[in-house]
């Protein structure tokens, strides 16, 4: 349904619960043969059909890119989000077919760097899964520094601590640890590049203590998904294809549009790839933008929406869809 | 039964000729009776049997030849093919690519077996069989990319994604349209266009790059380009421009059917897996104008195309200096009818 990527036909192969917050769900391919290879940070888009609704969440592949029998993905319940972490906790089970995209990379690896330093917060850890086991399988040099909560909440750190042993560095709110950013971001060889993915305060703290520290912004990566968040139920008119809408609370616009039998373009479902991107003609109301893709300046001359992630208040918006 | 793969050079004797299946297959660039820049890329589909899209990536009755020449050209200047040191994992992804798709569309010449990461390629045409272990660069007897495209057709650029720009980091490039991967290399994407002209004012190479850092994995791209080559020399690059340059100045009313040459690049983009970079394969067809003629429509158009090309894409082109010479040949062979719209000859 979608003008973006290629799909792929897939069954749920295994559902494992990992803690009291994350499952992992394992998808094959169901004619069997190997699926598409991916880089380390690839993420898929993953099909949920909910009844009427049908939900489009992207999730980072976490396997190793080496093995391409399997894609896993690990979903974080997220009990006040809009219901897709609980449609994929409650619903889906080993045996059902489900449909995912082909893998898309918007959190690559700059192959050039000396060193990769990784900093992972939280669920944030699942695109360093991959891009650990590519580095390692190429002796590459890598450093991850991971904040959880508590030790139980520490998706896969035991099993990234088996792997790479001191390499990954732990730290636990609970235990009041801290990562010292200032000290680690002083001390790092020429050529080290910085990844960070976690909660949207992690990434802007990082990013404003790298920049005031002196890294050039090109070698410092990171992953920003802004989940849709759900609000006032909203009315948009799409002039081009002729439609009257209604956005409704836990409905995204895109996701709306796209009920409407109107097929945007889009890749990331998260406001940071672009392809949404959509002229306003006329409003009468306020934008609510959570995309990190537009420029202030965009925000506020109220002439571009990204519909995946931003909403709307008022009494009248006209799209150019 | 397969392609019957011809004798012949691209330089000093030049007896490159296109058969009359080659000259029917020709991917004739002008849809229309005038030519301006447009970003005219379109998904990169298999199209009609008996074409040159018939297979995504084309082998054809010039390959073994073609892969003589390109091995003249390495043998002369090493420098043609270059992979900084971030672009192994690319060479690999490419290598990968050019395998399967030539084994696939040409299984009577090529095939490829793989087993884990040990992979075995016959390429019957070249007389190779080689085994080697997928991953490991000392199993090959030259790096994967320049393993791979010493057997492919075209010539091809592997671009870095990185900063929201193209990085022009590795490449195989002998059979260019007067450009230099050694000037070029490590460029970005508005860097190594800066000499084209026009196409900067209209914003077209700005939303080129936006379409092409978006290019998805299994959804390639396309777009056709174009130029004229005196004498059917593949290797047209600055380097040698001492070689080539001075043909132009040959050009009589006389031989303007045997030496002028009307070259078109297929160029493709593709999305690589592992590294997530891109490769921008880029395929020369050469048509001299006694064979493209044999086509009316064809022969129509062109004389129309080229007798109203605005002077700085002519100089950009290099045509200047035998633009009179083709028009005034063209203009016996356009009796002023209408030309269907269309690529195909009618």
């Amino acid at each position: 349904m979608s003008t973006g990527t290629t799909k792929l036909d897939v069954v749920v192969s295994d559902v494992v619960p990992v803690n009291d917050l994350v499952t992992r769900f394992h998808f094959r391919r169901r004619d069997g043969e190997l699926l598409p290879t991916f880089s380390g940070g690839a993420h898929v888009v993953v099909e949920m059909r909910d009844g009427e609704r049908t939900r489009l969440n992207p999730y980072s592949l976490m396997g190793s890119p080496l093995d391409t029998r399997e894609y896993t993905i690990s979903v974080r319940r997220d009990d006040v989000g809009r219901g897709g972490s609980l449609f994929m906790h409650r619903n889906v089970k080993p045996g059902m077919e489900m449909v995912v995209s082909y893998p898309v990379n918007l959190f690559s690896l700059d192959l050039r760097a000396k060193k990769h330093l990784m900093l992972a917060g939280g669920i944030g850890i699942t695109p360093f899964m991959a891009q650990t086991a590519q580095l390692a399988a190429e002796g590459g040099n890598f450093e991850l520094h991971y904040t959880c909560r508590t030790a139980s909440l520490g998706t896969y750190a035991d099993v990234l601590r088996e792997r790479y042993d001191r390499r990954v560095r732990l730290y636990h709110d609970d235990l009041d640890e801290r990562i010292e950013l200032d000290r680690l971001l002083s001390t790092q060889p020429l050529g080290t590049h910085l990844y960070v993915c976690g909660p949207a305060g992690m990434i802007n703290w990082v990013r404003d203590r790298a920049a005031s520290l002196g890294w050039p912004a090109e070698t410092v990566h990171f992953e920003h998904f802004a989940a849709p968040q759900p609000g006032l139920p909203f009315d948009v008119t799409l002039a081009v294809s002729g439609k009257s809408i209604r956005v409704d609370e836990q409905q995204s616009l895109l996701e709306a549009i796209e009920a409407a039998g109107v097929d945007p373009p889009y890749l990331c479902r998260g406001g940071v790839c672009g392809q949404c991107e959509t002229n306003v003609i006329s409003c009468d109301g306020k934008f609510i933008h959570n995309d990190h893709w537009l420029s202030e300046e965009e925000h506020r001359s109220g002439k571009k929406i990204m519909p995946c992630v931003s909403r709307f208040e008022g009494r009248s918006l006209v799209l150019e869809r | 039964m397969g392609i019957t793969f011809r004798k012949e050079t691209f330089r000093d004797d030049f007896t490159f000729r296109n058969s009359p299946e080659h000259i029917r297959r020709f991917p004739f660039p002008f849809h229309e009776d005038a030519y301006m820049y447009a970003v005219n890329i379109e998904p990169h589909v298999v199209g009609p049997k008996g074409s040159v899209l018939e297979n995504l990536i084309d082998v054809d009755e010039h390959y073994v030849a073609e892969m003589q020449d390109r091995a003249l050209v390495l043998a002369e200047d090493p420098l043609r093919c270059q992979s900084l040191p971030h672009m192994t994992l690319a060479g690999w992804d490419l290598l990968e690519l050019l395998m399967e798709q030539q084994a696939l569309g040409y299984p009577e010449h090529f095939t490829l077996t793989r087993d884990g990461d040990r992979w075995r390629w016959i390429n019957r045409p070249l007389g190779i069989d080689d085994t080697f272990t997928f991953g490991d660069t000392s199993t090959l007897p030259y790096g994967p990319m320049e393993y791979i495209t010493r057997q492919s057709q075209g010539d091809f650029c592997i671009l870095d994604q990185r900063d929201g720009n193209l990085w022009m980091d590795a490449g195989m490039v002998t059979t260019q349209a007067d450009w230099s991967l050694d000037f070029d290399i490590g460029m970005n994407f508005f860097e190594w266009h800066a000499p084209v002209p026009l196409a900067h004012e209209k914003g077209i190479f700005v939303r080129a790059l936006k379409f092409l850092t978006n290019i998805q994995q299994g959804k390639p791209a396309r777009r056709l380009n174009w130029t004229m080559t005196i004498n059917p020399r593949l290797d047209t690059s600055p380097e040698n421009y001492h070689k080539w340059g001075p043909d132009r100045a040959t050009v009589t009313p006389e031989n303007v059917g045997d030496k002028v040459h009307l070259r078109v690049e297929l160029q493709s983009f593709w999305r690589l897996p592992r590294s997530n970079g891109i490769v921008f394969p880029i395929r020369c067809y050469l048509i001299k104008m006694d064979e493209l003629v044999t086509q009316p429509k064809w022969a129509r158009r062109l004389h129309r195309v080229i007798r109203d090309l605005p002077e700085e894409l002519a100089t950009y082109k290099g045509l200047t200096r035998f633009r009179p010479t083709l028009v005034e040949w063209l203009s016996k062979l356009d009796d002023g009818s209408v030309t269907s719209s269309g690529f195909g000859p009618d």
